[in-house]
């Protein structure tokens, strides 16, 4: 039996505006640690949502989620920024990487919050995860000046460096051409499987979701299908 | 604070350089002109305390009118005396020396000094003059009210012991066609005439005074008056805070029947204008201030606008509310104090230039000064006005819902 390391019970949740539409129905599945697990369905089908709502930023549904054997549900706004902190990274379609500082910056803000590690040992650590996603020579540039590939590359970087045990990603290859898709591919095959970090990932791009270790199809906020690739 | 959130205010406030000097400079002349038009009427307020201050003591008893009462004291009860008239005509006050030993022993007075005050007519040949004359002993006066550095013409000390000798105002110097040696003839409202030798002559630029008053001995002023030597009509007092004399008042009048009245009372007419006027002055140069504050508000609402997606991110990595607030607070904090610092410096050299404003008249160059407290107060009142402005779009910051950024 694997360990958990994420868990949902019956999530549901409502759009009121402009009128009363359930976008999740009663969502109940696992995710296990060092697993690549990827949401897939149409558009409005919810599964940004329902990542929104595994992110603990969402906090408006009803249910129960649990991450790393504790209760999320119900916590206050500081608890759960404590927790996104140390325990969760985020990789978005669009880059957000803040401009006016550099890639190696960029990397260091989430650890800089954490203060686990003192400011010199943040800076070598954030310029190692540059290395292994191959973007060190980017290090002092300015966020705004590096090519799409290259910024998605360093907020991977950001996303690991307090290396949190889930990496949440919103189509993390939207934006991307084939060869910097495959790189990233690469990279999440490497965080899982040789670091044993869980990935979740939204996507719409199927050939991306066939290689990930497990798929989640949604329909109209409901769980139609589950594969294992 | 932590580290971090200082260094993303500081990279904000570096990357947007022109902003946060527009928003400092709206800081700088807020504050500069609230400390300088501060200054003015501080400087005007002491300088006309100061003017008050040459001719008056801080509190005054004397013996008021007495008017008759009716007898009856109920209401809706018939009066028994109904034309009231003043009863006593004498303005004596009893035993005086021992008053003034009581007064003396009140921990908050620093002087007193007795003085009989009587009408005179100045004369010269047919030409007539009508003023005051103080009988005093001029040794205790000039220690009070500093006459000496008044004196245009003569010595205060020659009247000391000159019981034929009177100090002339400069008004009634000039209009009689007078100097200091000269004699003049000088009668009372009881009809006693005298003629005194003109010991000098004091000039303190308040022309009701300069054409109306003279000194002379207490014992020629009480000759004046046909009383004994007995005779004081006036106890002047100065206390350790003349801005407090009326709590000093309150209590003094306790310890006798006799009016007791403080300087503010007697100038009611002139502290109601300085109390106007810094009312005045005081909401012009707050308003000025404010606006400065809606500059700041203004800036770091714009800036947040763009920076929203930032701020998402921030928060998505584990930035709490209070952290994003700290980063904003932070940048209208640095602006506040550049442009704080900058706004004593341009306040301070409009208050060095109006120092070296020629008024003329009595008040030569313009009255004002350097006052370490206003300063302190006009730095603490800008950074609480540019931290009270950047409180607001710091807060919005803060509660930035980073999901419908993303889904965007």
């Amino acid at each position: 039996m694997k360990e958990i390391v994420l868990k949902t019970k019956n999530i549901s949740k409502y759009f009121y505006d402009p009128v009363q539409f359930q976008v999740l129905n009663d969502i109940s599945f696992n995710v296990y640690k060092g697993e690549f697990l990827t949401l897939v369905g149409k558009s409005g089908s919810g599964k940004s949502t329902l990542l929104y709502c595994l992110s603990t930023m969402d906090t408006d549904y009803t249910g129960e989620l649990d991450i790393l054997g504790d209760k999320i549900t119900g916590q206050k706004p500081n608890e759960l920024a404590d927790i996104r902190n140390k325990s969760i990274g985020f990789i978005f379609q669009f880059h957000y990487l803040l401009p006016e500082f550099s890639s190696l910056k960029n990397v260091m803000l989430p650890a800089l919050k954490l203060g686990k590690y003192s400011p010199k040992e943040i800076e070598e650590r954030a310029y190692h995860k540059l290395e292994i996603l191959g973007v060190e020579d980017q290090a002092l540039k300015p966020a705004n000046k590096l090519s799409g590939g290259q910024q998605q590359r360093v907020s991977i970087a950001r996303s690991l460096i307090n290396d949190p045990d889930i990496i949440m990603c919103d189509e993390p290859t939207g934006n991307l051409d084939s060869r910097n898709t495959q790189i990233v591919f690469e990279i999440f095959q490497k965080i899982t499987h040789d670091f044993g970090q869980t990935i979740i990932a939204v996507t719409h791009d199927l050939d991306f979701a066939n290689k990930s270790d497990r798929t989640i199809e949604l329909a109209d906020g409901k769980i139609v299908a589950t594969h294992l690739n | 604070m932590q580290k971090a959130n200082l260094e993303i205010a500081i990279t904000h406030i570096v990357t947007r350089k022109k902003q946060t000097l527009v928003a400092a400079l709206g800081v700088t002349i807020g504050l500069s002109i609230y400390l300088f038009m501060n200054s003015l009427t501080n400087g005007f307020d002491k300088f006309q305390n100061a003017e008050t201050f040459k001719s008056t003591a801080h509190i005054k008893i004397y013996k008021d009118d007495e008017q008759t009462k009716p007898l009856s004291k109920y209401e809706n009860s018939r009066a028994l005396i109904i034309n009231s008239q003043i009863v006593n005509n004498s303005k004596k006050i009893i035993n005086p020396l021992q008053l003034i030993s009581i007064i003396k022993k009140e921990p908050y007075i620093t002087d007193v000094i007795m003085q009989v005050d009587f009408s005179a007519f100045y004369n010269k040949g047919t030409a007539q003059v009508k003023g005051t004359g103080n009988g005093v002993n001029i040794a205790e006066y000039n220690s009070m009210f500093n006459t000496q550095k008044y004196m245009k013409a003569g010595s205060i000390s020659d009247l000391q012991n000159n019981m034929n000798g009177i100090i002339l105002g400069s008004g009634i110097a000039e209009k009689l066609g007078v100097r200091v040696g000269d004699n003049i003839s000088v009668s009372s409202s009881f009809g006693v005439g005298k003629n005194l030798k003109i010991v000098g002559i004091f000039e303190l630029g308040s022309s009701m005074v300069d054409n109306a008053k003279s000194f002379v001995n207490i014992s020629t002023a009480q000759q004046f008056l046909k009383e004994s030597s007995s005779y004081v009509n006036t106890i002047y007092a100065n206390t350790v805070d003349y801005n407090n004399s009326t709590e000093y008042m309150n209590r003094l009048q306790q310890l006798t029947n006799y009016t007791v009245e403080d300087w503010k009372t007697t100038n009611a007419d002139i502290m109601a204008i300085s109390s106007t006027r810094n009312i005045m002055f005081g909401a012009i140069s707050f308003a000025i201030l404010v606006v400065a504050a809606f500059g700041i508000y203004n800036i770091l609402s714009s800036t947040i606008t763009q920076k929203i997606n930032d701020i998402a991110i921030l928060k998505a990595t584990g930035y709490r509310g209070s952290d994003v607030i700290q980063i904003f607070i932070t940048e209208a904090l640095i602006m506040g104090l550049i442009g704080a610092a900058a706004g004593l410096l341009l306040g301070s050299l409009l208050i060095f230039i109006m120092q070296n404003v020629y008024v003329g008249g009595p008040v030569g160059y313009f009255p004002i000064s350097f006052e370490k407290s206003l300063m302190m107060e006009s730095f603490l009142i800008g950074i609480f006005v540019t931290l009270f402005a950047g409180y607001f779009p710091a807060k919005k910051a803060a509660d930035v819902d980073p999901v419908s950024i993303f889904r965007k």
